[in-house]
């Protein structure tokens, strides 16, 4: 079994957040009722022109950069040819032997060991629409099937990785970053759940320390990270009990059951599509400028690695704590706006990676979908900090928050939750203990200190929570007689 | 004289003076369509009632003092590969079954912007593909000089509309000669114009890197007029050439005192001695208004033929993909699965000749012959455009027949598609190379008529023009056409 070494290249799909299709002025929102997001263009009606959207050359011009591509300056679209009733034109507009990025690179870091993943090459191409079944989850034993154009001509672009990955979870961690990188870029949202990101996984496998490369097979239908490291684990699995039983790797496409997590063979290479790949005539080459790449790339934002230097050089996070935070762009903004209110970053970092993290992770949520904002998560935190509300009750606050969206010193208004720091009222509270506690004052004048810290508690619970603690351990010593 | 033999121009003419209302005119016209389209078969639909929508709201402009622009008020037909809202559109196939664009090709709203009425649709080799307009799925389209005789295609209609007086003005497209051929066929003024020239836009593809859309006209004069309307940059067609507008009749009659005309060896060669001699006369008439002719060699031409049906196929075979039955035109309701419901639509709807293209386009494209056919046709069609280049930096146009020969017999070549091919072979080197051509017509031959083709550089169609309307005087091809009126 440890004889083996697996080859694994990834081939991304990311549609990209433009406002309109790749070649017509149609909106390109997700989610639309469907076929109201369409036009003669995208369906492919008669007589009819694409005209290329210049936002999706300059989205890929981005990732090119940031992934360290050289930007082509000559670019050409090929028509592929195939038919299928979600492909109006009966050919997807794509890239074919002039891409506009060619080799990059990427650094990912799988259990503290960085590898660099190389990228052969990122092309540009539209997206089918969609087709939906009744009678069957297929075409084959639908009684009626149905298409959706909304999504026909949205852009994507395609990212070929370079057989450089060998296992399932570099796989995984190159995808994640893929996905932050796209994230940070703003070009796609990285969505796997909508299909915003797609993923084939090549794979083939080799007795270790042998370069030749084995047979491979393309697994299809990826769709969400988990499916990525499952599949990936599976055809490897496949394929070595294959060599092993004497067998031989037959080149194919395999689709992959998230249900069943099992793979089956599509099509083998003889019965591989023919896409008669040639150059659009509808469309001129583009050409692209270095002055148009200069102007990309002093447009770029702030890269993942970048913020993380950052965040630990100005403030002081730690290493862990700064990638954590950087891992998805939307909680690194989220962290600096809520700085912008409070400059208390330990105290926001801690915040954003237990009870906000907790609750995000729950309801499946994006850090920006909830009703908190950074600015109620200042106010909390700033109650927290000034003694106004005991840590106790301030993880109640965050959850009062994340349901009403209301600010933290109305809540603990309305529900009187502020800290009570008034001696009397403590007093009062503690004599109640210790009368009804009277094992456990004998054993702390027997000189078992220790269970002050059970009768605090008491205290605690007697006053909801409110009683500041500090001054409830205080008064107990005092009115305890020890010091 | 009657309205039907005026040109556009005098026509148009007529109509700003009051001599003539364009309802008046466009009655005449579509009279003469009703009464002659049983037998040339050359519109298949004709849209009467918005034709005279159109010129009363022009005579409205008249009778209200407001002035009339270029063409305002003269009818055109239209080639029915262009798109109009709300007609239909066949391209002469089955495969379009009650298709209606919701849409105006660019042209179209050019036409429409001006009012000029559009008597109607006309008839066209299925897809533009043919030269005798006998691949209509919709019958044939006769010559109106011989019935017996085809019009030439594939805008085999258009040509016949102009010709036999059914419509002073048409539209046609052309990829490989198919408005410059059948012009030749039929007698009248042909012009394709510079690749990118004219929009594409709302013109259903054949090949898209060939495709023109242009005029038929009685005149020079008349054409330059209509290439004014429909020319000019479009964003919705990424090929179409963003250049300042110019007047293509400002030129018109500017002396051709010493004008150089190339006449390649690689074409008139391959004429038949009588028919040649037919092209003597013409050049020896030219010559004595101080013309000159030299014999010139484009080698690369030898090849034109052969490289375009590559690359047309080529191109066909992925635009006329997206007729599957799925979204409109015909389709099998007996299908039982997806395939067959694709395959028996695209049985039925397309013709022999479009199959054939397609055949021939999938099998170039396909992977271990790209490199074979296409990329080599590729290579070839540069080498033809150098060709020509080289031959404009000594000549002012290359001059040759439109054709090798006048109009054929019906049904003549209808089963040799290579024989059916070579009409073209003089042609098609124009669009290869993506120049303006034009055929006017020089003689009768047999009854028939036989014209001249003149080719210039790119974006040079003013000066083609100019040289075009005065060879049309020299020639002085007039011809009694109160034949075609009284039939």
């Amino acid at each position: 079994m440890t004889s083996w070494e697996a080859v694994i290249g990834l081939e991304i799909h990311a549609q990209l957040t433009t406002n309109t299709k790749t070649f017509c002025n149609c909106s390109a929102e997700f989610g639309a009722t469907a076929n109201t997001h369409i036009c003669p263009v995208c369906t492919g009606m008669p007589g009819v022109l694409p005209v290329l959207n210049k936002n999706v050359v300059e989205y890929a011009i981005k990732l090119g950069l940031a992934t360290n591509c050289s930007i082509s300056g000559h670019n050409e679209f090929a028509r592929k040819n195939y038919f299928y009733p979600d492909l109006p034109k009966g050919y997807q507009i794509s890239q074919f032997d002039k891409p506009i990025c060619l080799k990059g690179h990427m650094d990912v870091v799988v259990e503290g060991k960085e590898s660099k993943i190389g990228i052969t090459r990122i092309h540009m191409e539209e997206d089918a629409g969609k087709l939906v079944h009744q009678g069957s989850d297929n075409i084959k034993g639908a009684t009626h099937s149905f298409v959706d154009l909304n999504r026909s001509s949205v852009p994507l672009l395609e990212i070929v990785s370079e057989p450089d990955i060998r296992n399932a979870k570099e796989a995984v961690a190159y995808m994640e970053k893929v996905k932050q990188i796209l994230q940070y870029l703003e070009i796609c949202d990285g969505n796997m759940e909508e299909g915003s990101m797609r993923c084939d996984a090549n794979v083939s496998i080799r007795k270790k320390g042998e370069t030749s490369l084995g047979t491979k097979a393309e697994v299809k239908n990826l769709n969400s990270f988990k499916s990525v490291e499952k599949a990936i684990n599976l055809e490897i699995e496949r394929q070595i009990d294959i060599l092993e039983e004497g067998g031989t790797i037959i080149q194919e496409t395999r689709h992959y059951n998230e249900a069943t997590n099992s793979t089956k063979s599509l099509r083998s290479k003889e019965e591989a599509h023919d896409y008669r790949y040639f150059p659009d005539p509808d469309l001129v080459p583009i050409v692209i400028s270095s002055e148009w790449v200069e102007e990309v790339r002093k447009s770029l934002p702030e890269l993942p690695e970048a913020r993380r230097n950052r965040y630990m050089a100005d403030y002081a996070l730690n290493e862990y704590d700064a990638l954590y935070i950087t891992s998805e762009k939307s909680l690194a903004d989220f962290f600096e706006n809520t700085l912008k209110f409070i400059n208390k970053p330990k105290d926001i970092v801690n915040w954003l990676m237990s009870d906000v993290a907790a609750y995000i992770k729950s309801k499946q949520l994006s850090v920006n979908a909830t009703k908190l904002t950074p600015e109620l998560l200042a106010g909390m935190i700033s109650l927290l900090s000034a003694g106004s509300i005991s840590g106790k009750i301030a993880k109640d606050v965050i959850l009062e928050i994340f349901e009403t969206g209301k600010n933290a010193q109305q809540i603990v208004s309305e529900k009187g939750l502020a800290q009570v720091s008034d001696e009397g009222a403590i007093k009062q509270a503690i004599e109640q203990v210790l009368q009804e506690n009277h094992e456990s004052v004998e054993s702390i004048k027997n000189g078992k200190v220790q269970a002050i810290g059970f009768l605090v508690g008491q205290v605690m619970k007697k006053t909801g929570g409110k009683a500041n603690p500090g001054l409830a351990n205080k008064l107990l010593k005092e009115l305890l007689g020890i010091s | 004289m009657s309205i039907l033999n005026l040109s556009a121009l005098n026509l148009s003419k007529k109509i700003k003076n009051k001599e003539l209302s364009s309802t008046e005119i466009t009655k005449a016209f579509l009279a003469q369509t009703h009464k002659t389209n049983a037998e040339l078969n050359s519109f298949l639909i004709i849209t009467e009632k918005e034709a005279l929508a159109t010129a009363a709201k022009v005579d409205a402009k008249v009778a209200a003092g407001q002035t009339l622009e270029g063409l305002e008020g003269v009818p055109i037909a239209i080639k029915d590969n262009i798109c109009i809202q709300d007609l239909p559109c066949t391209c002469s196939s089955r495969i379009l079954e009650g298709f209606k664009p919701p849409y105006n090709a660019t042209v179209i709203e050019k036409i429409k912007a001006l009012n000029m009425p559009i008597i109607g649709k006309t008839n066209m080799d299925e897809f533009a593909m043919g030269s005798s307009t006998e691949t209509s799925a919709f019958g044939i389209t006769r010559n109106p000089w011989n019935t017996n005789c085809v019009p030439g295609g594939s805008s085999g209609g258009s040509a016949v509309a102009v010709s036999s007086l059914q419509a002073p003005l048409s539209l046609g497209s052309d990829t490989g000669g198919s408005i410059r051929q059948p012009a030749s066929f039929c007698g009248v003024v042909g012009l394709k114009p510079t690749y990118g020239r004219v929009s594409r836009y709302g013109l259903i593809a054949f090949a898209s890197s060939l495709d023109q859309i242009g005029p038929f006209s009685q005149t020079v004069e008349d054409s330059a007029h209509l290439l004014n309307v429909i020319c000019g940059h479009d964003k919705k067609d990424s090929t179409s050439q963003n250049i300042a507008a110019e007047d293509f009749t400002a030129n018109l009659q500017n002396p051709i005192n010493g004008l150089k005309v190339g006449i390649p060896e690689e074409l008139y060669n391959t004429l038949s001695g009588d028919i040649k001699e037919e092209y003597e006369k013409v050049i020896k008439k030219l010559s004595g208004e101080g013309v000159i002719f030299e014999t010139i060699k484009l080698p690369s031409l030898d090849y034109a033929l052969a490289t375009y049906y590559i690359i047309a196929p080529a191109e066909a075979s992925s635009n006329l993909s997206r007729y599957d039955g799925v979204r409109f035109g015909h389709r099998n309701k007996e299908a039982k699965s997806l395939i067959e419901m694709m395959t028996k639509s695209r049985s039925e709807g397309f013709g022999a000749e479009v199959k054939r293209r397609i055949l021939i386009g999938s099998y170039v494209l396909s992977s271990g012959y790209y490199d074979a056919y296409y990329k080599k046709a590729q290579q070839v069609r540069t080498l033809i455009k150098e060709d020509f280049n080289k031959a404009f930096s000594t000549y002012d146009v290359i001059f040759s027949p439109t054709t090798p020969t006048p109009a054929f017999k019906i049904g003549e070549k209808s089963s040799n598609p290579l024989e059916m091919y070579l009409s073209d072979i003089m042609t098609i080197p124009v669009n290869m190379a993506g120049l303006p051509g034009i055929s006017i017509p020089s003689s009768i031959y047999n009854g028939l008529p036989l014209g001249i083709q003149l080719v210039s550089n790119v974006l040079t169609e003013s000066k083609l023009l100019n040289i075009a309307n005065i060879f049309e005087k020299v020639i002085n091809f007039n011809v009694n056409k109160n034949a075609f009126i009284n039939t």
